[in-house]
Parts: structure tokens; C-alpha cells; sequence
């Protein structure tokens, strides 16, 4: 079988009787981008939960680059939804958190930190506190905490970084990373996400439930529908990720946009009518 | 500076009062409307706090060191107890209901127990001042521990962080709010606390001389020990907030990036 950086095989998650997701087999191979886009409630998050390893499937397993980690966490790096920098740290101790918990000391792990803030653009905010940093500055932040989540294996120094940056795993999951930044902020932050993705080692998983974010952002997107949530289809953007420059004025990028809806109408229209058919069935037998 | 005149004009309206009811109080007692011996005077009062002054500091140290002790006991007893709690389920759902029995039993009443039991030196005095200082940082910091984003432990695990570091990190810096608030009330108990024990027996202490001055009918030295105690109270409670300001530095910065906001906004408008 083909081997991947990160895949999930027909994972199956319920809370009590209540199935969430359900078969659900994706892939992310290195240097990947990929989205997981679908309306709220198709079981997104949960999905997230069992790739990082907080909660165990009822059926199913996670492979990271073949070896199974179902249910360990601490082998995918995990952004959340909210940017959860804490605030009684500064940026830099926030950052710098996944080394701490590693072993690193603090002295050390700021030591590393510290030249990636330049990179991440945010240079001079290492000892504020996060509540002085703008949405998007916060953004970052988190999202750096995420990459060294992703890319510190825990050995080395700061004199001696080992094979820093090289990776732990270099899989990051992303859950809205953009949904909480207003229009403006969110596209500067796409554009800058797409230039740094460029620049560093890391394969994302992204969740979203913006069309244009998806088709801007992805080289696959999984639609994920329903309730339990499966996965629909897989859509591959063809165009390379770092010739998207105004990607999103063209024509393709339209025509993207309309195969996603049409097929998330469908879905919708279908269910409606499974949903009506179902009521006469009931009334039928009443 | 701006910060320093605002403070004041937060003040004086409860500055004005007070004053207000100190003239009140005086003119009562120059008119003659209650004999003296009943209610001294403000300024009787004031010359028997500086008479007294020597004697009354050697009593105040004694309270001091009972309190002291005690708060210190009581914030180490709520650590243990809260984090216990927060760790074993089982054990929050013990002890919580016998937490609260230890609340209602009245401080008066357990008091002379205390003295039978431990003796007239400083043991039952700290033991009361722990008895009722340990309940409302306990408290404090349970909820701070439990109202930890559900969320936050999640990106910690996610991190690999093992129980003892999304402690370390997590809960007890965001329980810190919770337990200063536990710890302002508990150290106004623990002075009161200490000299109500001292009421039912004892040696040294501003709640042995209280006793002493009401049995000679000494009302003005009776007011003087009564206003040394609130001063006390009060300082121990700046004192609790100056700390809390030196040991949670964000929160300081919130509040100054807050009202520089609500000033620029004043401004503009």
C-alpha cells in the first residue's frame, strides 16, 4: 500500500449513541496543503480530535508516516480554533511552550524561538504580553507556536539545534486558523500563509468553511457533508500554490468555486429530500 | 499622574462621608446629647491611641503573628485541598460538603473549645485563623482550576504536556484572579479571627487587652483598639493587592491599555 506522511482509514467516531463521523480515509503527503471543507456540523472538529490523538475512534486508526499513532497525542502538531496564547505568558514564553514541554529549558527554548519571530513578522513583540498584540499578530503567533509544535523533535540546543528545523512529525492541523480575523487581515494572512508555506517544512491539514479560502489556499480539498459527516469528494487545485498570485480574480478559480457549491447543493437538496421522504414513510405508517 | 489624580477623585466621595460622620459624632458628644463616659469622643479616642500607642503595638504584634501564621497555614491547607479536589473527583465530592460544615460553625462557639483543648498560647488562636481563612482560597482556587477553556488543556495535550504540566502552566497561573480575590477576603477574617479567640483567653494580644479595657469601662481606649484593628485590616488587604499586582503583571497591563482606550476615546469625542 502507498505510504503517506499522515492517513486516517475508515475512522468512525460516536458519543454515545450519536455517530459524528463516519468512514471517514484521508491523506496528507509531505509538503502538502490540504483543506477539509464543509458546513458546520459535519464533524470537522471531531475529526481533528482523533487525528491528534485526544480522542480514540471506535473504529479506524492514524497512521503517521506509516506508524500508528491512534490516540497518542503529541506526534501532530494542533492549532485550534481560538488562538489560546495564555495570557499570564509573554508572546515569546507562549511560543516557545511546546519546547518547555519537551524538556527544553526556559532559557534555551527562547534562545530558539527568538530569530523565528523575524520570519513569522513579529519581530519585537517576544516580550510582550498577548493581550497588546493586534488579531492578526495573535494569529501568527499561535501559528508559530503550531510550526514548533510540528518541527522541534526535542534534542539539540540552541548552540547545537540538531536537526532543527528538520521535524518531529512537520504535520500541522489547522481548525479555522483565519475564521476569527476580519476580510482585510484574512487576506493579508492568506497571502502571507501561502508565501511562508513556501519557506518552511511543514504539511498542513486545514479545516474551513470558506469556499474561496479552500480553492485559494488548497492543492486538495475534502468536502465533508452530512450528519454523521463523510467525505463527498476530492478536489485537486491544479495551479501551483506559489503562482497564485490574484488567483482568486480568475476564471478557474470560478470555475472551482461553482463544481463546490454545486456539489454542497446537491448534498443538501438530496438530504432535504431523504428528510421528506422519510416524514411521508412516517405518516404512511401513522 | 493623571492615573494618581484619578484615584482621588475615586475617593473622595467615601473620604467626604467619612469625615462627615466623624463632625457628626464629635458634635453629639461636645453637645452633651450622651455622656462621655458612654461614647468618647473622636478626639478622646485619638489621645488614647497615642497614649496607649507603646502598649498597644506590643498586643498588635502578637495578633499580627497569630494571623500571620494562621493565613499562612490556611493558604497552604486551600493549595493542598483545592489541587486534591481538582486532581481526585472522588475526593472534591467528599470533602466539599465538609468544607462548607466548617463554615457554619460559628467562630464564637468553637473558640473556647479551642482554648480547653490546645491551651491560653498562640495554638488556637492559628488554628481559628486557619479554620476560617482556608475556606474562601479553597474555594477560589477550585473554581480558577475547574473554569480552565476546556480547549486549553486540549492544544497542551495535543503538545504532549503530561496532568503535572498543563498544571504547572495552565491552571494555576489562570486560577491566580481566583485565589487573590480568596486570599483579600481571608486575610480581613484573619485578623478578626485572631482576636476573637483572643476574647476567650490568652496573655498577649489586641483581643486579651479589648477584654481588659471593656471590664474597666475604658471606652475611649475600647474605640482606639477597635480602629487599630480596622487600620490593620486594611493594610493587610493592600498588602494582599500590591501582591497580586507584583505577581500577575498582565492583568496591570490590560487594565492601563484599557483606560489609555477609554481616554483616547474620550478624547476623540
Amino acid at each position: 500500500m502507498e505510504r503517506h506522511l499522515l492517513e486516517a482509514r475508515h475512522i468512525t467516531k460516536a458519543y454515545g449513541d450519536r455517530t459524528i463521523i463516519r468512514d471517514i480515509s484521508i491523506c496528507l503527503d509531505k509538503g502538502e496543503l490540504v483543506s477539509l471543507l464543509g458546513l458546520s456540523g459535519s464533524g470537522k472538529t471531531t475529526l481533528f480530535h482523533v487525528l491528534s490523538g485526544l480522542t480514540v475512534p471506535q473504529e479506524g486508526k492514524v497512521l503517521l508516516d506509516g506508524a500508528e499513532i491512534t490516540g497518542k497525542p503529541g506526534a501532530v502538531s494542533y492549532m485550534l480554533q481560538k488562538d489560546l496564547l495564555f495570557a499570564h505568558k509573554k508572546v515569546i514564553d507562549n511560543v516557545s511552550l511546546p519546547l518547555v514541554l519537551k524538556g527544553v529549558p526556559r532559557k534555551e527554548a527562547r534562545k530558539i524561538t527568538d530569530p523565528l519571530f523575524a520570519q513569522f513578522g513579529l519581530e519585537g513583540t517576544q516580550y510582550q504580553y498577548p493581550a497588546q498584540l493586534s488579531g492578526g499578530m495573535r494569529q501568527r503567533a499561535a501559528f508559530l507556536r503550531t510550526y514548533l509544535s510540528a518541527a522541534w523533535s526535542g534534542k539539540g540546543t540552541a548552540d547545537d539545534p540538531g536537526d532543527f528545523p528538520k521535524k518531529a512529525s512537520g504535520v500541522a492541523l489547522l481548525d479555522e486558523p483565519f475564521s476569527a480575523l476580519d476580510t482585510i487581515t484574512k487576506n493579508q494572512m492568506h497571502a502571507w500563509y501561502l508565501d511562508m508555506m513556501g519557506r518552511i517544512d511543514l504539511s498542513t491539514l486545514f479545516i474551513t468553511h470558506d469556499i474561496d479560502e479552500a480553492v485559494m489556499l488548497s492543492d486538495r480539498i475534502y468536502l465533508m457533508t452530512g450528519s454523521p459527516g463523510v467525505i463527498m469528494n476530492e478536489i485537486r487545485i491544479l495551479p501551483q500554490r506559489s503562482a497564485r498570485t490574484d488567483f482568486n480574480l480568475t476564471q478557474q478559480f470560478l470555475d472551482y468555486k461553482k463544481q463546490i457549491i454545486r456539489i454542497l447543493e446537491q448534498v443538501q437538496t438530496a438530504q432535504a429530500a431523504g428528510a421528506a421522504q422519510a416524514e411521508s414513510r412516517k405518516r404512511q405508517m401513522e | 499622574m493623571k492615573k494618581r489624580l484619578g484615584n482621588t477623585t475615586d475617593k473622595l466621595p467615601s473620604v467626604l462621608v467619612l469625615l462627615l460622620i466623624v463632625a457628626v459624632w464629635e458634635l453629639i458628644c461636645v453637645s452633651g446629647m450622651v455622656p462621655s463616659y458612654m461614647l468618647p469622643s473622636p478626639v478622646d479616642v485619638a489621645a488614647a491611641f497615642i497614649n496607649d500607642f507603646p502598649t498597644l503595638m506590643l498586643h498588635a504584634a502578637t495578633t499580627l503573628q497569630e494571623a500571620a501564621w494562621g493565613l499562612l497555614a490556611g493558604i497552604l491547607l486551600a493549595f493542598v485541598m483545592a489541587t486534591a479536589m481538582d486532581r481526585f473527583e472522588v475526593l472534591a465530592k467528599a470533602f466539599y460538603p465538609l468544607m462548607i460544615i466548617t463554615q457554619t460553625i460559628p467562630t464564637i462557639a468553637i473558640a473556647p473549645l479551642l482554648v480547653l483543648w490546645m491551651g491560653f498560647g498562640m495554638m488556637p488562636k492559628i488554628t481559628l485563623v486557619v479554620i476560617t481563612t482556608f475556606f474562601p482560597i479553597t474555594v477560589g482556587l477550585l473554581d480558577g482550576f475547574r473554569g480552565v477553556d476546556a480547549d486549553a488543556v486540549r492544544l497542551m495535550r495535543s503538545m504532549g504536556a503530561g496532568r503535572a504540566q498543563i498544571f504547572w502552566h495552565v491552571k494555576l497561573p489562570e486560577a491566580m484572579p481566583q485565589f487573590f480575590s480568596g486570599l483579600k477576603i481571608s486575610a480581613s477574617y484573619a485578623v478578626v479571627g485572631a482576636v476573637i479567640s483572643e476574647w476567650l483567653g490568652g496573655f498577649e494580644g489586641l483581643g486579651v487587652y479589648m477584654t481588659r479595657v471593656k471590664k474597666a469601662y475604658a471606652f475611649d481606649k475600647m474605640f482606639a483598639v477597635i480602629i487599630l484593628i480596622v487600620v490593620i485590616s486594611l493594610l493587610l488587604m493592600a498588602l494582599v493587592n500590591d501582591l497580586r499586582n507584583l505577581s500577575m503583571p498582565w492583568t496591570r497591563l490590560q487594565k492601563t491599555e484599557k483606560q489609555t482606550a477609554e481616554r483616547r476615546n474620550k478624547n476623540a469625542a
